[in-house]
């Protein structure tokens, strides 16, 4: 029967299936943070369990991490407790930390597929939503609850009934002006947030098919901001070039074998989608969003809708109350938008090809007067190598500030954080009411947009920065 | 994990769509670690509102909130259920779920009731004219009401089959789980060889 690649992999990992019950899944990979494993633990504790597969476990510290003065213990003794719960954890139950000062802490999602844990074929869960990354190279990856990780903690597997099954083809090529980063945004406003609530999605097609392996995982990172359970990307040479050398990737005749099954981890001709939705790659332009959910977004040289465009009443009323808490008056170019501080970071693009490309577009430029630009990498690999190549100083020459790794402004649980009305041009993945710090508005963007609002103070793109000659 | 077969308590109209898991508990109180102590992060941005529906005194006590279609997209903090758990809520009633709130739900005990987009109009509506009061929620024949006479709100809701068993029998998934030892054994030696490990 043909199958597709999500179900390949599903089929490939059930410990027991049995009428009226979900599936029971094997988990080959548990991460771990901070923030959503300390209840974990203690469950485990409670009930005398112990771990079962350490070995199948990796911790890093993430989201409450300062990006500054990193030599010095955390500040906020909250978020202190916190990490070092998670260090004790990771003692007393024998599982491999990253801690801060490691050469290895950062973002989570940045720090897997980093070392080469992340491979095509896998199941791959953590206390984050933003789990669904890992997708990108051909992986079933989802976010869990804290009961779910305890869970997995304790059997290695989790129950989970089976999704449905979703295609987006994405046809053509991108224009030069436009990323993935821009391609997802304009997917999740097409498709709308809970265009993807019960499917795991295949993103395919040509365009996909051109992208880059970090490209792969912006598209990925963000499934859960249109619902979707998960969202998977076929492995190919692209996925197989990224992994090879890594530390966890396989050696010898045993990534000959790897190899050999990931090519079989392609959807059957003739399997069968519960949904089909397409999208044509060479239609999208620099995408930004204007309201308070990632669904609420339009090109950047449209202007903010206006509540009345709106004919289901629940999305009417969304906008409304998106543009009160935006501060924005519909019919406003979006360019003409304002923007306080600009943040490039995050596990959707903070890695070291977002960087480059930062980098290369600010060189000569200088961020405009009254804004400011914070560069996050998404690891303390990417920063070193960043260093490596001279990024920083390029940021820094161009009046940028340049951070320790971390989840940073993505989230606002550390000190970087929005204040009341400030504005953001952020890159990261929610635009959710004060997710950057309470009362902070933030439009998602590319880097590439990022930086050339930066420079320009407003929401703009490079082509932009160009015509200006700033 | 307590049994849940129905539950009657003061309804709250929450008229809102895309209430994402950062509005249901903000990042920063998410330090504790704890499962309690979550009651004060709860629609924190919000509450400082005194217009906010919780901030009134007929539905300060509700135990079931009424919200609309996309509650609990985002982020997976399981402190957002923990959160309305520790306020007080039993029940959430709201035409679709984000999806790993929905399965926290049934992990942690609230109820997740998927109903109908005109149910919860008529519950909106029906709350706001009768401040304080209740809502009933039925799991085992899975209906939701309120009111009485001709006014009378009543339908069935949505849950899935094994969500609903367990909750009715109060189950630890784990113990479930673990029951079945000799499928997990039997699977863990025929894993593929070449599958990474972190140590």
């Amino acid at each position: 029967m043909s199958k597709t690649l999500a179900e390949k992999i599903w089929d490939d990992h059930v410990v027991r299936q049995a009428t009226g019950e979900p599936d029971l899944l094997f988990i080959d990979l548990h991460l771990l943070h901070e923030v959503t494993s300390p209840q974990a633990f203690d469950g485990l504790r409670l009930s005398g369990r112990a771990v079962r597969h350490p070995e199948l476990t990796l911790a890093t510290e993430d989201h409450n991490i300062p990006t500054t003065d990193l030599d010095k213990p955390i500040a906020d003794p909250v978020s202190r407790t916190q990490v070092e719960t998670l260090r004790r954890n990771a003692e007393e139950f024998g599982v491999r930390l990253h801690p801060m000062g490691d050469i290895e802490q950062g973002i989570v999602h940045v720090v897997g597929p980093q070392l080469g844990l992340t491979q095509p074929g896998m199941t791959i869960v953590c206390g984050d939503s933003h789990t669904s990354t890992h997708g990108a190279f051909g992986s079933i990856a989802f976010g869990i609850g804290t009961s779910e990780v305890e869970h997995v903690l304790a059997t290695q597997t989790l129950p989970q009934a089976k999704p449905k099954m979703m295609a987006v083809e994405v046809t053509g090529q991108l224009s030069k002006g436009a990323t993935a980063k821009d391609l997802i945004l304009a997917l999740i406003a097409q498709e709308t947030t809970g265009g993807g609530q019960g499917y795991i999605v295949e993103y395919r097609g040509e365009a996909i098919r051109a992208l880059t392996m970090e490209e792969r995982m912006t598209i990925c990172n963000m499934s859960i901001e249109w619902g979707a359970k998960a969202g998977l990307i076929a492995p190919d040479e692209t996925t197989f070039e990224y992994i090879k050398g890594r530390p966890h990737a396989p050696e010898g005749e045993q990534w000959d074998e790897a190899v050999a099954y990931w090519r079989s981890l392609v959807t059957d001709d003739g399997a069968y989608f519960d949904k089909v939705v397409t999208l044509d790659a060479a239609q999208v332009t620099p995408f930004v969003t204007w309201g308070t959910n990632p669904g609420q977004g339009v090109p950047l040289s449209e202007a903010v809708p206006s509540p009345a465009d709106f004919d289901d009443p629940i999305q009417r009323e969304a906008a409304e109350s998106a543009l009160r808490y935006m501060g924005l008056e519909a019919g406003t170019p979006m360019r003409d938008i304002k923007v306080d501080t600009v943040f490039i970071g995050s596990c959707t693009n903070g890695r070291i090809s977002d960087l480059r490309r930062a980098a290369e577009l600010i060189k000569g430029h200088k961020v405009a007067d009254g804004t400011r630009v914070l560069v996050v990498p998404g690891s303390v690999r990417v920063r070193l190598q960043a260093e490596e190549e001279g990024l920083d100083v390029v940021f820094k020459d161009a009046g940028a500030e340049w951070r320790g790794a971390g989840c940073s402004m993505c989230l606002g649980m550390n000190p970087d954080q929005l204040t009341p009305g400030e504005r953001s041009a952020s890159t990261s993945n929610r635009n959710f009411e004060g997710r950057q710090g309470k009362g902070g508005r933030t439009h998602l963007v590319s880097p590439d947009v990022a930086v050339a609002t930066g420079v320009l103070g407003h929401l703009a793109s490079p082509a932009d920065l160009e015509k200006a000659g700033a | 994990m307590e049994k849940f077969t129905q539950h009657t308590g003061v309804g709250a109209p929450l008229r809102r769509s895309n209430v994402d898991t950062d509005q249901i508990i903000p990042a920063v109180y998410l330090k504790r670690v704890t499962r309690t102590g979550f009651e004060d992060g709860l629609f924190a941005a919000w509450r400082s509102d005194p217009e906010f529906v919780l901030n009134q005194d007929s539905y300060r006590d509700a135990t079931v909130l009424v919200a609309g279609p996309d509650f609990g997209t985002g982020s997976s903090r399981e402190h957002a259920v923990w959160a309305l758990q520790n306020y007080g809520f039993k029940v959430v009633i709201s035409p679709r779920f984000g999806d790993i709130f929905r399965g926290n739900s049934g992990k942690a005990g609230l109820l997740a009731a998927q109903v109908d987009d005109k149910v919860v109009a008529a519950l909106w509506d029906y709350l706001e004219a009768n401040p304080g009061a209740s809502v009933s929620v039925d799991l085992e024949a899975r209906t939701v009401s309120a009111g009485e006479g001709p006014d009378r709100i009543e339908d069935s809701f949505t849950i899935d089959d094994y969500t609903r068993w367990r909750l009715l029998e109060g189950l630890d998934d784990i113990a479930i789980t673990l029951s079945h030892e000799d499928d997990i054994v039997a699977y863990e030696g025929r894993r593929l060889s070449f599958k990474p490990a972190t140590l």
